[in-house]
């Protein structure tokens, strides 16, 4: 559709882009990004022919630009500036219908059926159909900008040239126009090449994406494979972490604060608190936390945390909403609480601090195990949603990274196999070797300040730490709860 | 809310809008011919143009005097101050788009004064051209006028690339006062043409005769025709320069035909009146809040609104003293400025 053979150009004499060579595709959503005055409006205002090129070629659907007239290229390709200024007022559909100038012929132009129903067609499109009778000036920022796509939209084009489209847009409307774009390469197969400011909408929306530095290229790719947390740092001089969206494989970059480090605080046993109804832990700060509660599940960053005991017979079809009203009941915000339920008796809890040199860990375990299961022949067991019975907390004074996260659950988990296995607790349908029960919960938590730690395997100095801790507290638990079996 | 379904309800009926503008126009050339110091009234007025122009033989018979006071004296006046007022407003219109600002007109970018020197350096040294004949004061003023607006631009693109209108503006300005000063030179320099200088630059309509209209006539039509088959070009230039040529209009051509064919009429209008200021400025301007911004319809409803304007400002200017006849660019001026004020003010409310 366009493409550019090391291709130069800028103002008057002077090169700001050099040696730009890339093609873009129909149908292809083509991101340019790259810092302050790296040239992209230069680079776009070459594209769409406001600046002359000094050197090397640009040919659009195969044709030299420089053949076109004004008039044939307004037929293929309409521009979207970042802002456009209004100094009359003119209505909405005037605006819009200025878009088919280009369509026009002769001198004596006439409004055809066509063009009406183009300009119709694009107002819906774009969502500005119910106020077409309106002026302009009296639209906000979103409004007018969706205003001048349809403007754009009415030339009928191939391809659309986009100037941060974005800038000065409310979040739904950033979102709502590149849905929209999106949409129109999809089934339009129109061609988009757009200038991005922001980084992760480009990461999220572009299907390749150039980046350049001081009017060269740096990278003309895939998202993932530009948006490289290296190269973003060294083009655009920032400390950035780079993670995956939640929701989409889509790359996004984070920036990182300078002096933000935590508050260094030690999470102990000061900061827990036991009622009959809830073991609650409050931290000063925010921790890293891995989990799998009945709230804030996952990984995040939370401050509260409780175990709450609820009835051997505690039975509810929306037990995460239930445990949500709980927590408000309580006094604790549910998006911010890591919630976690148990039948066991608080009072037989068992939590201990262990320290290392430069780094300690506190551990909170209660302990049942009324429906003990052996995990290797679970199959036979049906599945029941009933509170858990091993709730492990394992709060870690220091700062570790994702994968020790993980370990620190491996290690946990094996420690818990091994008391249940030393107490000879069976499972009762198989008459075998319990390795937990049917809903244990587990939460890591860190205070990410300290001393780096990256590895928490069984042989590391945390995973020895933590596996001696959930072994004894587990044991210890599970001892108060046995006793209290007995009696 | 009260003002916006007015202008909405307006806008819509763009046939009331010609009706209205074109009935302005014709009370005014009514009431121009029938007032002054001998009044004809309307009725006769129609009789006597009925049998002269159209050779109708009239069921009464006409008063030779006031036959000639209306084909001799009041007709041509009147249609010569209709053809420079509609000229003037044409050209401001087309200005104030091609700037994307209400400030511009003729005037303020130093056309008109381009044009004055034009006109007295023709005086002053009493050229004739004997090909060109009576049209050499107007050709000269159109050329001086043209060589004007593009040394302003010449100039403003020189101090800021991005050719502002500010810049534009401010130059013309700049422009205006120079060439003033050299009008006022060459006044200083003149012995026997300085009444014919004075006279000619203080502004006015009268005693011009049908001849005059006969140089007017031409270029008013030329600049006129070219505006208006470019008023869609100047709905899309009124975006901004970029946005026009993204929407497909060749700028660079488009603009060198407006601001060309702006300059004759101002040219032109200039020639057979002198400086008549502010009806480019407030004509258009008045016509946009009635009617909107379109140009396809602006262009030709500030012709004749700008045309009824100024036979209105003539009537006044040597009624209101009479038999002493006032400069009607003193007229346009005591009227023009504070009604522009006015919409100054509004406009300024309503953005708030």
């Amino acid at each position: 559709m366009l493409e550019l053979n090391d291709l130069s150009g800028g103002y008057a004499g002077e090169d700001i882009v050099r040696d730009i060579s890339f093609k873009v595709e129909e149908g292809e959503l083509f991101g340019i990004l790259g810092p302050n005055g790296s040239g992209k409006t230069t680079l776009l205002k070459i594209i769409s022919g406001l600046l002359p090129n000094s050197n090397g070629e640009l040919t659009l659907q195969g044709k030299p630009l420089t053949v076109y007239s004004s008039k044939e290229l307004a037929r293929v390709m309409a521009v979207l500036p970042q802002h456009t200024e209004q100094f009359f007022s003119y209505t909405v559909k005037e605006t819009v219908s200025l878009g088919r100038y280009s369509h026009k012929k002769g001198l004596f132009q006439t409004w055809k059926e066509n063009d009406e129903e183009t300009v119709q067609k694009v107002m819906k499109q774009t969502g500005v159909a119910e106020f077409q009778a309106q002026y302009i000036h009296e639209l906000s920022g979103g409004e007018r900008q969706r205003v001048f796509l349809a403007q754009a939209l009415a030339q009928e084009p191939e391809v659309l040239l986009l100037d941060e489209p974005t800038n000065h847009l409310d979040l739904s409307y950033q979102k709502e126009l590149l849905d929209m774009l999106k949409k129109l390469t999809n089934e339009r197969k129109l061609t988009v090449i757009s200038i991005f400011h922001d980084l992760n909408l480009a990461g999220l929306y572009c299907d390749r994406i150039l980046l350049l530095e001081k009017g060269k290229i740096v990278s003309i790719n895939k998202p993932n494979e530009v948006l490289k947390e290296e190269r973003i740092r060294a083009v655009y001089k920032t400390s950035i972490q780079k993670q995956y969206h939640p929701e989409v494989p889509k790359p996004q970059l984070f920036l990182i604060p300078e002096d933000q480090e935590q508050r260094k605080v030690q999470i102990n046993e000061s900061c827990l608190r036991i009622t009959d109804e809830y073991i609650s832990l409050s931290s000063e700060v925010y921790l890293k936390c891995m989990s799998s509660g009945v709230t804030g599940s996952g990984t995040g960053w939370f401050q509260t945390f409780v175990n709450r005991h609820v009835p051997k017979t505690y039975c509810c079809n929306n037990h995460l909403e239930e445990m949500s009203g709980y927590l408000r009941e309580n006094g604790f915000d549910p998006s911010e609480t890591i919630g976690m339920m148990t039948a066991v008796i608080l009072e037989d809890v068992s939590y201990r601090f262990f320290e290392e040199e430069s780094f300690s860990v506190f551990i909170v375990v209660t302990a049942g195990t009324g429906n003990a299961v052996d995990a290797s022949s679970s199959r036979q067991h049906e599945f029941m949603q009933v509170p858990g019975t091993i709730n492990t907390w394992v709060f870690v004074n220091g700062n570790i990274s994702e994968e020790a996260f993980i370990q620190s659950i491996m290690t946990a988990t094996e420690a818990k196999v091994k008391v249940l296995q030393e107490m000879n607790i069976k499972d009762r349908l198989t008459d075998t070797l319990a390795t937990g029960t049917s809903t244990d919960s587990i939460l890591i938590a860190a205070t990410q300040t300290g001393e780096m730690l990256q590895y928490a395997g069984t042989a590391t100095p945390l995973g020895k730490l933590i596996g001696h801790g959930v072994y004894t507290c587990t044991s210890t638990a599970l001892k108060n709860y046995l006793r209290r079996g007995k009696q | 809310m009260q003002r916006l379904f007015t202008r909405t309800f307006l806008q819509n009926n763009k046939s009331i809008a010609y009706i209205a503008a074109a009935s302005f126009l014709v009370l005014a050339m009514l009431l121009g011919i029938s007032i002054g110091t001998v009044n004809v009234p309307i009725i006769d007025i129609i009789r006597i143009i009925g049998s002269e122009i159209f050779r109708l033989v009239p069921a009464e018979p006409i008063d030779p005097m006031q036959a000639t006071i209306v084909m001799n004296i009041r007709l041509p006046r009147v249609i010569l101050s209709g053809l420079v007022g509609a000229s003037l407003a044409i050209a401001g219109a087309a200005f104030q788009g091609l700037l994307r600002n209400p400030l511009a007109d003729p005037y303020t970018l130093g056309v008109s004064s381009g044009a004055s020197v034009g006109a007295v350096v023709t005086l002053f040294f009493g050229i004739s051209l004997p090909a060109a004949g009576l049209f050499t004061l107007p050709l000269f003023s159109i050329t001086a006028a043209i060589a004007t607006i593009l040394f302003v631009l010449f100039f403003a693109r020189a101090i800021d690339r991005t050719m502002r209108v500010e810049t534009i503006i401010l130059t013309g300005i700049i422009f205006s006062s120079f060439l003033g000063a050299f009008i006022s030179l060459m006044i200083a320099l003149t012995g026997e043409e300085l009444i014919q200088i004075i006279g000619w630059l203080l502004g006015s309509v009268s005693m011009r005769g049908w001849e005059y209209i006969g140089i007017m006539f031409p270029f008013f039509i030329i600049g006129s025709l070219l505006l208006l088959l470019n008023a869609r070009e100047l709905n899309a230039l009124s975006f901004g320069e970029e946005r026009a040529q993204h929407l497909g209009v060749n700028v660079a051509r488009r603009k060198l035909v407006v601001l060309t064919a702006g300059s004759v009429l101002t040219g032109a209008a200039v020639a057979v009146s002198g400086t008549i200021g502010f009806v480019g400025l407030v004509i258009p301007h008045l016509v946009r809040l009635l009617w909107g911004p379109d140009h396809r319809h602006l262009l030709p409803l500030s012709v004749m609104a700008g045309g009824g304007f100024l036979i209105v400002t003539d009537l006044i200017a040597r009624t209101v003293i009479s038999p002493t006849e006032l400069p009607i660019g003193v007229i346009t001026s005591l009227i023009g400025a504070p009604v522009f004020a006015v919409i100054l003010v509004k406009r300024r409310m309503g953005r708030r």
